[in-house]
């Protein structure tokens, strides 16, 4: 099993660890629900090391991006990110990404840990039509996520990057603790907060210095358990639960990332019909009225008939209700709608409900 | 950790045995396996379990686990502050986290389960494997 660069700290703060498609890594520490409390009232440090990282450059590059995704990337200039996706020509998902503008014509693309590989290939593949130079560095970087609303006073003083003015989905290159870093106004929790990448191949101050920094902030090491109820409550898509090759981004109600009006890119004729002559199904958030869990693969039935099942689904430890994200057909998507979902051999009532689950108060 | 005066199960149930009753719980290191507890299914007073029947389950943010009669009896009580405060079994799992109480069928039945020194080696051979 792979590790990353910042396993012994993690051993060191207690961290339970699992194997996580091929890495070893921490799904709790102190429990998912004080985890998931400390993120959304104070701080956490999630060790994301694990996702992949895919350098693209050359005279074509701005040309190629925008061949294979359906967000516009000619709107990101130096210094910003934007979230997309890998399409397939059917306009399904081969993975939801982060796009970073790095310079003019180098791009960072930053995808999933179980797809790292497979959307290397992808993006390989698909380079030959273009001049551009693909290069897999996700062993060379590491990523750090400090989230919550107290993620800039502890990252501050730990960096020359003014971090008040950055806005979100913005990035800034320099140092932090001492480390060569890129660090970018965004995350997979639903608070404000930031990732800081770094290929430095020992970054430990960096884990170090934003632990000791937070401890009078409440900042708690967080681990795949409560990063996984985090994003569900903000509605944050997890490839293989609630996307994947078989679901496309109109189903998954993402239309606000796709740009047709960009031109050509991979699916999009498959997409525009789609958005034209409506979907045949589509993703809704429900939360369970009855005790218990809605969790992943559980059946979901309307009027007695299986016609689906469960993508995501947890306790959400804000909410203190069993939420949960499914594809409903068109009709049955309705806010209020009611359906049941099979636990363990008991139906369980549930109902639609808007979505995000959670919302973080305005500043 | 692991009281003396209990007997416990390889599915990690533990079991107090006074006179003709017993109490009933989940051991410690089946709460730390599971994580946060939110939601305990409870049995009825007065059900008649056999020996490894199903009582109900515990479901933490994790996982859900189905929690086996140690022993044979009728349902006298269960701990019904487990509906709100589910986090007791994390808190005092050989405590205030207690599941239910059962009038015993077989008194004796207990003494054929491992007393905490055999069950303490049982997790360490468990802990081996992983």
């Amino acid at each position: 099993m792979k590790r990353t660069r910042f396993y012994p700290y993690q051993q060191k703060l207690g961290g339970r660890m699992i194997e996580f498609f091929g890495w070893e890594m921490p799904v709790e520490y102190s429990g998912i629900i004080s985890e998931h409390m400390a993120v959304r009232q104070k701080a956490g440090l999630f060790d994301v090391s694990h996702m992949g990282e895919i350098h693209v450059r050359g005279p074509q590059t701005l040309d190629f991006l925008q061949h294979l995704t359906p967000n516009d990337v000619s709107k990101l200039t130096p210094g910003q990110a934007q979230y997309t996706a890998l399409t397939t020509p059917q306009g399904t998902f081969v993975d939801d990404m982060l796009i970073y503008c790095l310079e003019p014509g180098f791009y960072l693309l930053v995808v999933n840990a179980s797809n790292s590989d497979k959307d290397f290939r992808w993006v390989a593949d698909h380079a030959s039509r273009f001049q551009v130079k693909v290069e897999n560095l996700s062993e060379a970087y590491s990523q750090l996520a400090l989230q919550g609303p107290a993620a800039e006073k502890i990252l501050q003083p730990l960096t020359e990057i003014p971090l008040a003015d950055m806005k979100s989905f913005h990035t800034a290159q320099g140092r932090v603790a001492g480390i060569d870093s890129l660090v970018s106004r965004t995350g997979y929790t639903g608070e404000d907060g930031f990732e800081v990448y770094s290929r430095d191949p020992s970054p430990g101050r960096l884990w170090e210095a934003i632990v000791e920094r937070g401890k009078s902030y409440g900042l708690l090491p967080i681990g795949l358990g409560a990063r996984d109820t985090l994003r569900l409550e903000a509605k944050l898509m997890l490839y293989g639960n609630d996307i994947d090759e078989t679901t496309t981004m109109l189903e998954a109600d993402l239309k606000w990332v796709i740009k047709f009006k960009k031109g050509d890119f991979l699916g999009r004729d498959v997409l525009l019909k789609q958005s034209e002559e409506g979907v045949g199904r589509k993703i809704v958030g429900f939360e369970l009225l009855d005790r218990g869990i809605a969790r992943p693969h559980y059946p979901v039935l309307v009027g007695g008939e299986q016609v689906s099942q469960v993508c995501s689904g947890t306790f959400s430890p804000f909410l203190k209700k069993s939420i949960g994200l499914v594809y409903l057909p068109i009709g049955q998507t309705e806010i209020g709608t009611e359906f049941e979902v099979g636990l363990r051999g008991q139906k369980a009532k549930a109902r639609v409900v808007p979505t995000p689950f959670y919302k973080r108060p305005a500043a | 950790m692991y009281p003396g005066d209990y007997y416990y199960t390889k599915d990690h149930e533990w079991v107090q045995v006074k006179g003709q009753e017993a109490i009933v719980g989940i051991t410690d290191f089946a709460q730390k396996q599971l994580g946060d507890v939110v939601y305990v299914q409870l049995p009825e007073v007065g059900a008649k379990l056999a020996a490894h029947q199903s009582i109900g389950t515990v479901e933490s943010v994790k996982a859900v686990s189905d929690v086996f009669s140690p022993v044979s009896g009728e349902v006298s009580a269960v701990n019904a502050e487990l509906a709100n405060a589910p986090e007791l079994l994390n808190q005092d799992p050989h405590g205030k986290g207690w599941i239910m109480k059962l009038k015993l069928t077989a008194p004796k039945e207990a003494e054929t389960l491992m007393k905490a020194g055999d069950y303490e080696r049982f997790l360490e051979g468990l802990d081996k494997q992983t």
